[in-house]
C-alpha cells in the first residue's frame, strides 16, 4: 500500500477529481491548504502599502493506494493537475504499513 | 453659516401671493375660511381701499403660505437628520469596521455606536445649548441647557421655518458623526474606556465651542451672525472635519503605532464592509450637506448637486494616481476617494456651482491619496484608518477652497449682490478661511492633547500590548465578531 500526498492548484481540482473517478478512485481526503514551493506570492497595495502575500491557496489530495493502481493514479494527477507554471505542486508517495476498516476492522488491501 | 439666501425669497410670498390674488379669482380649494363669492375680481385701480374680505383673504393666504413651506421644510431636515445618524450608524461604522484586522471589528463599531447613545444624552443635557445657546464669541450658553425653550416654534437666528425641536435634533447628528471620525486613527489599540471617556470630553471641549464659534450667534468665525472673522463653512469642514482630522493626528501620535506597526501586515480584513459603509456615507452626506440649508430650497438642491459631483471626481481623482502609480485601481482607493471628494466638499457644498465642486473634489481625491500613501510613510505616524489623511487634509483643502469657489449668485452670504469669494473677486476670502482654518487647527490640537493627558491619568489610553495581540473585541468586550464554528 502506499500513500499519496498531492498539493495541487485550486483551479485543477476538480479535473483531477473527475479524471481519477473515471480510472475508479472511490475515495479520497481532501483539505484547502497554505503554502508555498518556488512560487513566490505576489504583492497586495492597501493605501500605498505594500503586503507580499507569499503563503498561496492550494488543495491537498491524500490517498492511500493499494500497489497495483499507484502509476495509474501519479500518471492521472500529472496529466491532469499540470498547467506547466510554477506552482503546480508536487506528488508525494510513502509506503504505508496497515490499513484498518474501523466498521469491521478488514485490515491491508481489503480495508482500502 | 448655514442659513442662507431663502430668507430673501421669503419676504417675496405674500407680495407674490397679492399678486397672483389680482390676476386670478379666489378659488375654494385655496382656503375655506373666509367666504369670498367665487366672482370676485381684481377689477381696476380706480377702487383705492381693498375691501375687507380681500385683506383677511390675503392674510389667511400669506399664514397658508408658511405653513406649507413649514411643512416642507420639516419634511426635508427631519429625512436629512437620519440621512446624517446612518452616516454615524451602520455607514461610518461599516467603513472602518472593513479597515480594521477581524479581531478589532466588533470594538471599532461599539466605538461609534456608543457614541450614538453618549452624545445623545450629552446633547440633551448641555451641549445643544453649549453649541447654539446665547452670542458668546467662543462658546454658547446654558440658554437650553435640559432643552429648555425647545419646542414646536422656530429659532430664527438659526432656521426660521422649521422647529428648534428638527434643527436641535439636525444638529445632533453632526455632533455624533464628528467624535467617531477620530475612532479612525486610535483603533486596534485604544482602550474602551479611554475612548468613551475622552471623547466624550472632546465633545464638551472641542467640538461645542468650535461649533458656536463656526455657527453660532455672535460666534468668533460666524459667516452671518456677526463673526469678526467670517469664516465659510456650509455643512462643516472646520467644525467636523479639521476638528475630528486635527485631533485624530494628536492621538495618533500620542498613542504610538500599534504593535508591530509597519513590519507587520494589517491589511484591511473585509472591504466588502467598508464598500457598504463608503456608499451610505455617500448617500447620508446629502443630508449632511443639502441637509445644512436648513430648508428644502433651491440652495439645498444646489449644495446636493455640488456634494455629488465632488465625490464623484474625487473617486476618479484618486483612483487615476492609484492608477499612475501601481498600474492598477483598486476598490479601497475609489471608496477612500470619494469620502475625501465629500469631506473636501462639506464647507463648499452651499456656495459652489458644479463645476468648481468638480475640481474641488478632483483636487481632493488626489492630495488625500498623496497624505495616506506617502506623507504617512514619510512622518511614520501610525493613523491607523487616515482619519487625519482624510478628514484632517480632505477638510483643510475643502475650507481653503471654500474662499476661492464661493459665489454669491449661489449664496448670497454677505447680502444680496456683495461679493463672497475669490471667484467673485473677493479674495480676502480667503484669508478668513485661512484664519478660520488655523484657528480650528490650534483649537484641535491643543485640546486633544490636554484631554488625553488627563484621560491618560484617569482610565489610561492604550491597552497592554498582549490585549492588542490578541484583539480589542476579546480584551475589551468580550465577543468576537465572526464565530463561524457555531
Amino acid at each position: 500500500m502506499m500513500k499519496l500526498e498531492a498539493i495541487i492548484q485550486p483551479s485543477r481540482f476538480e479535473s483531477v477529481k473527475d479524471a481519477l473517478r473515471e480510472i475508479g478512485i472511490e475515495g479520497m481526503t481532501v483539505t484547502e491548504v497554505r503554502g508555498h514551493g518556488r512560487q513566490k506570492g505576489h504583492t497586495e497595495v492597501y493605501r500605498g502599502r505594500e503586503y507580499t502575500v507569499d503563503l498561496l491557496p492550494k488543495i491537498k489530495l491524500e490517498l492511500v493506494l493499494p500497489d497495483a493502481l499507484v502509476n495509474r493514479v501519479v500518471d492521472t494527477i500529472l496529466k491532469t493537475a499540470k498547467t506547466g507554471k510554477i506552482g503546480d505542486g508536487k506528488i508525494f508517495l510513502s509506503r504505508v504499513e496497515e490499513a484498518i476498516r474501523i466498521r469491521n476492522e478488514e485490515r491491508g488491501e481489503n480495508a482500502l | 453659516m448655514k442659513c442662507a439666501g431663502w430668507k430673501c425669497s421669503f419676504s417675496l410670498v405674500p407680495v407674490l401671493g397679492a399678486i397672483l390674488l389680482a390676476v386670478f379669482p379666489l378659488s375654494a380649494q385655496q382656503t375655506p375660511a373666509t367666504s369670498a363669492t367665487p366672482s370676485t375680481t381684481a377689477t381696476s385701480a380706480a377702487t383705492p381701499e381693498i375691501p375687507k374680505a380681500v385683506n383677511e383673504k390675503l392674510a389667511q393666504l400669506d399664514k397658508d403660505v408658511k405653513a406649507a413651506q413649514s411643512s416642507a421644510d420639516n419634511a426635508w431636515m427631519l429625512v436629512s437628520a437620519a440621512l446624517v445618524l446612518m452616516m454615524t450608524g451602520p455607514g461610518l461604522a461599516l467603513f472602518y469596521g472593513g479597515l480594521v484586522r477581524r479581531k478589532n471589528t466588533l470594538a471599532i463599531m461599539m466605538q461609534s455606536f456608543a457614541l450614538m447613545a453618549l452624545i445623545t444624552v450629552m446633547w440633551a443635557l448641555v451641549g445643544y445649548s453649549l453649541c447654539f445657546g446665547g452670542d458668546g464669541q467662543f462658546i454658547g450658553s446654558f440658554e437650553h441647557a435640559f432643552l429648555r425653550g425647545v419646542g414646536a416654534d422656530p429659532n430664527p437666528d438659526y432656521a426660521g421655518t422649521i422647529p428648534q425641536m428638527t434643527f436641535m435634533v439636525y444638529q445632533l447628528m453632526f455632533a455624533i458623526i464628528t467624535p467617531a471620525l477620530i475612532t479612525g486613527a486610535t483603533a486596534e489599540r485604544m482602550k474602551f474606556s479611554g475612548t468613551v471617556l475622552f471623547l466624550t470630553l472632546w465633545f464638551l471641549v472641542v467640538y461645542a465651542p468650535l461649533a458656536h464659534m463656526v455657527w453660532g450667534k455672535g460666534g468668533l468665525l460666524s459667516a452671518s451672525l456677526g463673526g469678526k472673522f467670517p469664516t465659510l463653512d456650509f455643512a462643516g469642514g472646520t467644525v467636523v472635519h479639521i476638528s475630528s482630522g486635527v485631533s485624530a493626528l494628536v492621538c495618533a501620535l500620542y498613542l504610538g503605532k500599534r504593535s508591530g506597526y509597519p513590519k507587520q501586515p494589517m491589511p484591511p480584513h473585509s472591504l466588502v464592509l467598508s464598500f457598504i459603509g463608503a456608499c451610505l456615507l455617500w448617500v447620508g452626506w446629502f443630508g449632511f450637506n443639502a441637509g445644512s440649508a436648513l430648508a428644502a430650497s433651491s440652495l439645498a438642491a444646489s449644495a446636493f448637486v455640488a456634494t455629488h459631483f465632488a465625490a464623484a471626481a474625487a473617486a476618479l481623482g484618486w483612483s487615476a494616481a492609484e492608477w499612475l502609480k501601481n498600474g492598477r485601481a483598486s476598490a479601497l482607493g475609489a471608496i477612500s476617494g470619494a469620502v475625501a471628494g465629500l469631506v473636501a466638499i462639506t464647507p463648499a457644498a452651499g456656495f459652489v456651482a458644479p463645476m468648481p465642486a468638480l475640481a474641488i473634489g478632483l483636487i481632493a481625491g488626489v492630495v488625500c491619496y498623496w497624505m495616506v500613501t506617502k506623507v504617512k510613510a514619510i512622518f511614520g505616524y501610525d493613523d491607523a484608518l487616515d482619519a487625519f489623511g482624510v478628514h484632517g487634509a480632505g477638510g483643510t483643502i475643502g475650507a481653503l477652497l471654500t474662499g476661492v469657489f464661493a459665489q454669491q449668485v449661489i449664496n448670497p452670504i454677505f447680502g444680496a449682490g456683495k461679493a463672497v469669494g475669490g471667484l467673485d473677486g473677493h479674495w480676502g476670502q480667503v484669508g478668513n478661511q485661512l484664519v478660520g482654518v488655523l484657528i480650528a487647527w490650534v483649537f484641535a490640537l491643543v485640546g486633544t492633547l490636554v484631554l488625553l493627558k488627563i484621560v491618560d491619568l484617569l482610565t489610561g489610553v492604550r491597552v497592554p500590548e498582549e490585549h492588542e495581540i490578541e484583539g480589542l473585541d476579546i480584551t475589551q468586550h468580550g465577543e468576537e465578531a465572526y464565530n463561524l464554528e457555531s
